[in-house]
């Protein structure tokens, strides 16, 4: 049997600055807590022919789906890289003014 | 210092035209993602985790002042107010804007810096001794050969067809603080050996010695002596004969084969000599021909300052010695050897403890530009270390320094220390990681911090990689960390025993990896059981564990 679909979300780098982004309800934004949950096969297609879009309308670069952990209370998602590009920056001590 | 000639400037400047024209086109939607993808990688333009990152060149790793003042300004102005010194001698931007790009390259082109990169058919980054043009060991400045070697191969039509990139570092010194022996092709400039005959040495009985096949990434490899000499006029025709072999033979079948390091594995040393001395043959004395006038006019952009006849020894360095033990410290590990008698080179270490190896604020960059204006004849270098180079400083000028340093913030007195870490970006900003570097670097800096402890560990060095293209050269360390995923953890595998220099080697791996919570410990196990094995504390880091081998270290590890 195959596995059920996990959730995930759409990613991709705005063109202009690079900034990582996320598909929402309306439009891109940088905040994965305003992403669109894609549950299934269908709302994932979609999100594909909307990413693909937005890159010919040079909104975004390089769009990817990630697998998101639906459980956690805010949207997680499930790989650390991911999860590093959520937080907005490097992780610990880095040399970004506070 | 090298200045540009009217051909580099038209060319530099060219290419930022391009550039804004290239970036306007692609925001009016002129130009798809894949049409611009290769344009911003050719001039430095990459996109990582976060935003887009801009690797500026610094040919061999030379800086003025006033270009060090300049990364400062773009660092403070289109990015967020620091910079990160690369093991490519390189610096890097980690937040510019693509909008911002043309105007920063206009900004680079100004104090002549470019960020165009070794892609494509263009000005190749030859990477040279930080101390080149300073160190009292070294037999002549490797710097006009590498900018020799430069024009040679930018204008080089066989070059961009080659089956896949190539470079070359030179050192001037025998210790090789260059890692040659991990470049496609390694030169040493020396002196020619007793037995070689007279008329042979060429006018100033200076040449190479040269290596090929050398490399890290995915198969690392320790290059091989191709010749001990070959005379300063001879040099390019030596090289062109080299890239002959390599045309004829290399693999385009495979990106992963297709370098020289393989070559030279598949089919040994002896055959690639025996066909590349017969190139060489047909092409000595040809147009590849160096004239004497040729070299004297290259090598006069690299002319050294106007040195002061100064005593050797120095009163004020032997009064600040002995009263400050906190400068007779740094004095004692960051200064190295000058030619010139009176002075020294001064490294500045960008690894204070917990500090991300290689970064420096906008205050810092300005900061080390006025010392070199004061303290070092306006010259600055970049070490493959991610250390910052004063290269020509007065002795008597020393304890001024250290105190201006410690205002600073950059007077950790750690240079070849443990805490001394290479880190490539890693997990916290590189698209290709599988871990992260940093974190690691910092905990491990913080745990070994501690000034006494370290000097009494002496010489060892520690290099982290986020992946196996090992940009962090995990693969020379005396203990390299490389970073893998496994089932979506980060875990360190580390290795033993690795070398850059002149007793080059590559890391062996000690045993199974570590996670993120362990590798500080097993770090530090390591360094306990070097203390414990070592006959003498003049006896190495390196040379107990060439004697003793891996076995004490697994034992420590992971039980017997
Ligand atoms: C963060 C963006 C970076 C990316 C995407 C990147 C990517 C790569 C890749 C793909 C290779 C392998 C090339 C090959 O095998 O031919 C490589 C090699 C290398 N990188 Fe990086 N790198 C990055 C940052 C850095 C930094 C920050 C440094 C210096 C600290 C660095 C230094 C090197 C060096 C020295 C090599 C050559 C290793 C060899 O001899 O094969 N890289 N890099
Ligand atoms: S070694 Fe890997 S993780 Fe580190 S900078 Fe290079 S490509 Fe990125």
């Amino acid at each position: 049997m195959p596995k059920p679909p996990k959730t995930q979300v759409m990613t991709a780098n705005r063109l202009g600055d690079g900034r990582v982004v996320y598909l929402g309800n309306e439009d891109w934004t940088t905040d994965l807590a305003d992403a669109r949950l894609l549950p299934d096969a269908d709302s994932q297609a979609l999100a594909e022919e909307v990413a693909k879009a937005a890159v010919a309308d040079r909104a975004i670069v390089e769009p990817y789906l990630i697998d998101v952990d639906e459980e956690a209370e805010r949207i997680e998602p499930v790989r650390l890289r991911e999860r590093i590009r959520a937080s907005g920056g490097p992780t610990t001590g880095s040399s970004v003014a506070a | 210092m090298y200045r540009y000639d009217e051909f580099d400037h038209a060319f530099v400047r060219d290419r930022v035209t391009q550039f804004r024209d290239q970036v306007k086109r692609r925001i009016a939607g002129d130009l798809t993602e894949e049409q611009f993808k290769p344009l911003r990688l050719m001039n430095g333009v990459y996109l990582q985790l976060h935003a887009y990152m801009l690797r500026v060149a610094i040919p061999y790793g030379t800086l003025s002042a006033r270009q060090m003042r300049k990364l400062a300004h773009i660092a403070r102005t289109y990015d967020k107010d620091y910079g990160h010194f690369t093991t490519r001698q390189n610096i890097q931007f980690n937040w510019p804007r693509l909008e911002d790009l043309p105007a920063i390259l206009d900004e680079l082109a100004d104090v002549e810096m470019h960020a165009i990169q070794t892609s494509g058919n263009c000005i190749r980054n030859v990477t040279t001794d930080h101390f080149a043009g300073a160190a009292a060991d070294e037999a002549g400045d490797p710097r006009p050969w590498a900018e020799i070697i430069r024009q040679w191969s930018s204008l080089h039509p066989e070059f961009s067809y080659l089956p896949r990139k190539f470079k070359v570092a030179v050192t001037g010194a025998a210790r090789d603080r260059a890692a040659i022996r991990f470049h496609d092709i390694g030169l040493e400039l020396r002196h020619a050996p007793k037995d070689f005959g007279e008329g042979a040495k060429g006018e100033t009985g200076l040449g190479f010695r040269i290596f090929v096949g050398g490399g890290q990434g995915r198969t690392p490899m320790v290059a091989k002596e191709i010749r001990d000499f070959v005379p300063e006029r001879d040099l390019l025709a030596y090289l062109e004969a080299i890239m002959r072999v390599y045309n004829r033979f290399g693999r385009r079948d495979n990106k992963y084969k297709a370098r020289i390091k393989i070559l030279v594995h598949e089919r040994g040393i002896d055959e690639i000599r025996e066909a590349v001395e017969a190139e060489f043959e047909a092409l000595r004395g040809g147009v590849l021909d160096i004239p004497l006038e040729a070299r004297e006019q290259i090598s006069a952009y690299f002319a050294a300052p106007d040195f002061e006849v100064l005593p050797a020894k120095s009163e004020t360095l032997e009064a600040a010695w002995t009263s400050n033990p906190v400068f007779g410290q740094w004095m004692a590990r960051n200064t190295h050897p000058h030619k010139t008698p009176g002075y020294v080179s001064v490294t500045i270490s960008l690894k204070p403890t917990g500090g991300v190896p290689g970064d420096a604020r906008s205050a810092q960059m300005d900061a080390v530009a006025d010392l070199a204006d004061r303290y070092s004849f306006s010259e600055i270098r970049v070490s493959h270390e991610q250390n910052l180079i004063l290269p020509h400083v007065r002795k008597d000028d020393l304890p001024a320094l250290h105190k201006a340093l410690v205002d600073a913030g950059l007077e950790a007195a750690n240079a070849g220390l443990v805490t001394d870490i290479i880190a490539c970006p890693g997990l916290d900003y590189c698209a290709l990681a599988n871990a992260r570097s940093i974190p690691i670097a910092q905990r491990i800096s913080e745990r070994l911090a501690d000034h006494d402890r370290q000097a009494e560990i002496g010489d060892l060095s520690l290099k982290i990689s986020g992946c196996i293209n090992a940009c962090g050269h995990h693969h020379v360390g005396h203990i390299g960390i490389l970073g893998v995923d496994r089932k979506g953890e980060e875990f360190y595998q580390i290795t033993l025993g690795g070398a850059p220099g002149g007793d080059a080697a590559i890391g062996e791996i000690v045993g199974r990896g570590f996670s993120t919570d362990q590798v500080v410990d097993a770090v530090e196990t390591i360094v306990d059981t070097y203390l414990g094995v070592r006959q003498d504390a003049d006896e190495t880091f390196l040379t107990a564990y060439r004697r003793v081998g891996k076995a004490p270290f697994q034992e420590a590890l992971y039980g017997a």
